[in-house]
């Protein structure tokens, strides 16, 4: 499996970039890269609106993006919606499904959860009396699933967490906020770029993505939800191209999902993402999660070798992603960075908009490696062989 | 490119203990840089214009914490305006590619990494803040 070579950033003339920073931005494959060109230099203009042919080429390529993120997710394509990424796909449904919802009905959410699932609804709950509650995280940095407050009306969790790579127990939440009637808005920005999700075998409502973090380009997110859900939540931005009508006396909204498009929607980043999630759909991904776990494997297995070095989340391979965040001690995480980035090792760090995950650790930041499927050995050699240097230098 | 960044005398600066306290929660005034977590807590007097009994308490990075130290050691027994506008200016001038005295000078190679000066400058914030409460 050489899938880094599809990548043209990761081949470019020099020292090899370990580029382990994929958590935060995943790099982008000729055959999106090409996609986007393609609709840049021949189809180029706006959707919807327009009867000549550019118009139309354009309209037919946003379809058709639509479609292939559709078929990643097995969803009926009509029921996603293109967003400006996964932060305004989780605002959307704040504020759309937040409108429908009244003064002490309450929204659980989790401490590992990242900002963007956070602020939204504390926003919301500012606003309207809706009441926010924290599902706890465990040593191991899993969501701890509870029995939930009876005027629970939504839980919105991440699918995968980008600190401590701990995988959702998606049927044990889905169970209990079955149990109260509620509704699952599950973050999938950390999953998406580990294959197809089949959401209908999930048994959420919402998911919510970005498409930077799967190899799409920046700019573009989606979020999928039910028909129905789609059909009752009133609008969230106004504008051109999602109504059905308008007059001096109000409007009437246009049919989802062109209801949550309102202007000008990112079409050549669409255009990007569904490629992106197409060129993922035909690939083995049994042999690339059996690489990705090899490599998470050799990474906490380095990782626990060194002395200091705590590894913040799940310390074995079940039900994870390889997301690996860790502690050196006495050693700040961007100092670490920087001297990995001396070895030619991308890292992120800091509290990765966590910050309630690293306040219930006591830490005000970890270092994260995140992978994916053109991660190779030579990167965790790399990686090792810089963290001995900033263990040396720093501690 | 990060080749001088963590050398010796950064290092020792950002190992200096002499003017570190474990500050209980309230002590002096505290800053926070939120994108990066780090923290730092300044406490210590003015009187008759001269700066007295600086003490700091720093989560943060190395370059955070040599600076912190660098600004505890310029500015304690001296006087304060003063000794704080001259420490400004060698750490302006330093991040800008300049010379700077001792101490600033070792934060010379911090000039080609624009992501880490406020890194550098968060003790700043935290020690005008306590001057101006003075």
């Amino acid at each position: 499996m050489n899938l880094r070579r599809n990548f043209p950033l990761l081949n470019r003339p020099g020292p090899r970039i370990a580029y382990l920073d994929s958590g935060a931005t995943a790099q982008t494959p000729d055959i999106v890269l090409d996609a986007v060109r393609a609709f840049e230099t021949s189809a180029r203009a706006n959707v919807k609106r327009g009867v000549h042919r550019l118009a139309e080429s354009a309209t037919e390529a946003y379809a058709k993006a639509r479609a292939q993120v559709a078929a990643y997710l097995s969803v009926p394509a009509e029921e996603i919606v293109f967003t400006s990424g996964c932060t305004a796909a989780i605002n959307l449904v704040a504020q759309s499904f937040g409108a429908l919802l009244k003064p002490g009905d309450e929204i659980a959410v989790s401490e590992l959860e990242h900002h963007s699932n956070i602020v939204p609804w504390h926003m919301l709950a500012a606003r309207g009396g809706v009441k926010v509650n924290f599902l706890p995280v465990d040593g191991e940095g899993r969501i701890v699933v509870r029995t939930l407050s009876p005027r629970t009306k939504l839980v919105a969790l991440a699918h995968v967490s980008n600190v401590t790579g701990a995988v959702l127990d998606v049927p044990a939440i889905v169970a209990a906020a079955k149990r109260m009637g509620a509704r699952v808005l599950l973050d999938g920005a950390q999953r998406t770029p580990h294959g197809p999700v089949d959401i209908p075998a999930l048994g959420v409502d919402f998911y919510a993505f970005s498409g930077h973090k799967t190899f799409a380009p920046h700019g573009v997110g989606a979020l999928w939800a039910k028909a129905e859900l789609l059909d009752a939540m009133p609008p969230f931005l106004g504008g051109g191209e999602m109504i059905a009508n308008v007059t001096t006396q109000g409007f009437t909204a246009a049919k989802a999902p062109a209801k949550f498009e309102a202007g000008t929607p990112p079409i050549s980043g669409a255009i990007g993402l569904g490629a992106a999630c197409e060129w993922l759909g035909t690939l083995d991904w049994a042999e690339i999660a059996a690489h990705e776990l090899r490599l998470t494997g050799r990474l906490l297995d380095g990782l626990r070798a060194i002395d200091g070095v705590t590894v913040i989340g799940p310390q074995g391979l079940q039900g994870r992603a390889p997301v690996v965040s860790f502690d050196l001690a006495d050693a700040h995480p961007h100092d670490i960075c920087q001297i990995m980035d001396r070895h030619g090792v991308a890292l992120r760090g800091g509290h990765h908009c966590a910050q309630p995950l690293h306040a219930k650790f006591d830490l005000a930041g970890t270092t994260r490696a995140s992978l994916a499927l053109y991660c190779e050995d030579e990167d965790i050699d790399l990686f090792f062989a810089g963290l001995a240097e900033a263990k040396r230098v720093l501690t | 490119m990060n080749d001088a960044l963590y050398h010796d005398a950064l290092m020792a600066l950002a190992k200096d203990r002499t003017h570190a306290a474990a500050l209980p929660p309230g002590a002096g005034v505290t800053v926070d840089n939120p994108l990066c977590g780090d923290r730092v807590t300044l406490d210590g007097r003015v009187e008759n214009g001269v700066a007295h009994g600086i003490r700091h308490k720093v989560r943060g990075c190395a370059l955070c914490q040599a600076s912190t130290a660098a600004l505890a050691r310029v500015l304690e027994g001296k006087p304060a305006a003063s000794a704080l506008a001259e420490a400004q200016a060698a750490v302006e001038s330093v991040l800008a590619g300049g010379s700077a005295p001792a101490p600033w000078d070792a934060f010379a190679p911090v000039a080609r990494h624009k992501s880490r000066h406020d890194c550098v400058k968060l003790p700043f914030s935290a020690v005008k803040s306590l001057f101006s409460g003075t």
